[in-house]
């Protein structure tokens, strides 16, 4: 049908006319495209389809133009490192010398939380896996803060996962492709984190608003922070393990609480994902349980029963006061010495063997989705005098 | 710097200007850190909006800068057709007010665009605030807002290469 013979040839409207209302329509198409996402949903199908395959596309091409920012922070790297060589080794055998004692300590402290979940029949956590990305696309605005990394479900990725840097917390996982997963920071304007200081335990919760020190929100009681505290996860919720360092605390100039973040330090540009699910979503019991608690020896036995004898008479006693009408504050006290095991009672050798934990490091940098959470050294079991001997005179 | 206008064809003065920006976009979303700092990241596009509107009206345009929201929606993890209603309401602005800036000179073309660019942001920044119940940082989006003001430069080049092309809507 040639041009002319068309039914729309004697409309003429003004192209300005035309332009306005397609303006119009393009305008109704985004409102609804605005009404309809809805970015907040938790879960793998909040993410949508259409962003797991845009983040697809862009991971791959994303990694091509961060390479040649990678080969120049490695040069750079490397000049700096040849020039700087000398007062670099200088700092770092300072820095040994100082976290050797710190590692002394920890190993101490360690040995006996062990020995102490081991007595109590603690349930602790188990080990989260991690995996290791690298980071090929940086949103930063005020209205989105966002990263996308180049490890997706066929490395482990799961939406919720916590994403650490080097430093501390960087995010979470909002959206999980085959190779590709979309980071929520701390600074997004979504991102709300149930977090602790770890001087008072008080809770806060950490509103991200686009800058680069997130809001400390909802802070209860009498003088709970301070400047410098640290603040970590608190974990209430099952969002985030306990305990993962998130920054410090600073006061803005109006007065509010900020968190200057620790993943802020350096350019994030390798991340560990933690393959980490929540206690209650974990089905079999027997990843929680640590293990029976070691034999008691013979003395530590004895003093148990002498316990126990103690309480029984200490209930007789109670019973006998109560019949003869005497007030109840009478019955004999129990000592305190009675129901104590004594300390040289803790048997040397029965340190139990540490559960795996966190590690603190990445197997490879530059390897992607290496699985490296699950083996921590065991430290060399020692008896808890010599420890305790050697953390007194190390710390 | 006025230089011979160009033939108005739709890919040289809407494909190659739209592509331009996104690559631009795309580049500047490296995670790079120069002695600490992040780079900044201007909203490229938001030349588009303004010079096309005051190039021309154009059917073809304002579905050229949904395309164009939408893809930074999913570049920057963004809510769905948020840079696309910030863009189309600039250029919406622009067409009606077209008249008062054609023949302007460069100080009230620019005083133009910033207003626009203000505007952009005054919606973001408003829906963002009731999307997410919170505040969106004043000074992180002072300075978002700022650098994308700075790229009027490139607006105003835009606009000199096709402002003449067609003469029936000078």
């Amino acid at each position: 049908m040639a041009y002319r013979d068309s039914p729309f040839q004697q409309i003429k409207a003004p192209l300005v006319w035309m332009a306005g209302a397609a303006t119009v329509v393009a305008a109704v198409l985004a409102v609804v495209l605005l009404v309809a996402d809805r970015r907040d949903h938790v879960g793998e199908k909040g993410y949508g389809e259409i962003r797991g395959v845009f983040d697809s596309v862009l991971a791959p091409t994303g990694n091509l133009t961060a390479a040649p920012v990678r080969w120049i922070s490695f040069a750079t790297d490397e000049v700096r490192g040849y020039f700087f060589a000398v007062s670099e080794n200088r700092r770092l055998k300072q820095q040994v010398a100082e976290l050797q004692r710190w590692r002394d300590a920890a190993i101490a402290l360690k040995n006996i939380n062990d020995r102490y979940e081991s007595l109590l029949k603690l349930r602790t956590e188990p080990a989260v896996p991690m995996i290791s990305a690298r980071v090929v696309v940086d949103a930063r605005g005020p209205f989105a803060n966002a990263r996308l990394a180049d490890a997706g479900t066929q490395e482990g990725v799961s939406v919720g996962n916590p994403v650490m840097s080097d430093h501390g917390l960087v995010g979470r996982v909002i959206g999980a492709a085959p190779h590709a997963s979309r980071i929520l920071l701390l600074t997004d304007v979504d991102a709300k984190t149930p977090v602790l200081v770890d001087r008072t335990n008080a809770r806060a919760i950490l509103t991200g608003d686009g800058g680069a020190a997130p809001r400390l929100d909802y802070l209860r009681g009498r003088d709970p922070i301070r400047e410098g505290d640290m603040i970590l996860t608190s974990g209430d919720g099952g969002i985030y393990p306990r305990g993962l360092p998130v920054g410090v605390a600073v006061k803005d100039f109006s007065g509010a609480w900020r968190v200057r973040l620790y993943a802020d330090q350096a350019a994030i540009d390798y991340v560990r994902i933690l393959q980490f699910r929540d206690l209650s979503q974990i089905v079999d019991p027997a990843t929680l349980a640590p293990g029976a608690p070691p034999p008691l020896n013979a003395q530590q036995q004895q003093a148990l029963n002498a316990s126990y004898a103690q309480i029984a008479a200490n209930a007789a006693a109670r019973a006998a006061a109560a019949k003869a009408g005497a007030p109840p504050g009478a019955a004999p006290q129990t000592p305190a010495a009675s129901t104590a095991v004594p300390e040289s009672a803790l048997p040397a050798a029965a340190v139990p063997t540490p559960k795996s934990e966190l590690p603190t490091k990445p197997k490879s940098k530059h390897g992607k989705g290496a699985k490296d959470g699950a083996a921590a050294e065991a430290p060399k079991h020692r008896g808890l005098k010599d420890i305790l001997k050697k953390f007194g005179a190390g710390g | 710097m006025s230089t011979a206008s160009e033939p108005l064809k739709a890919h040289r003065w809407l494909l190659i200007p739209a592509l331009l920006c996104l690559l631009a976009t795309f580049l500047l979303g490296t995670p790079i850190q120069v002695f600490g700092l992040r780079l900044p990241e201007p909203v490229f596009p938001m030349i588009l909006p303004f010079a096309w509107a005051v190039i021309r009206p154009s059917i073809l345009a304002p579905f050229a800068l949904l395309a164009i929201g939408v893809f930074l929606d999913l570049f920057w993890s963004g809510p769905l057709g948020l840079w696309g209603l910030s863009l189309l309401l600039v250029y919406g602005a622009v067409l009606v007010t077209r008249n008062l800036i054609l023949g302007q000179g460069v100080p009230v073309m620019a005083a133009w665009y910033v207003g626009a660019v203000v505007l952009a942001f005054v919606m973001a920044y408003l829906f963002v605030m009731l999307d997410a119940k919170t505040t969106p940082d004043l000074l992180a989006t002072f300075w978002q807002l700022a650098v994308t003001a700075a790229l009027f430069p490139l607006a105003q080049r835009l606009i000199e290469r096709f402002e003449d092309a067609d003469i029936r809507f000078r």
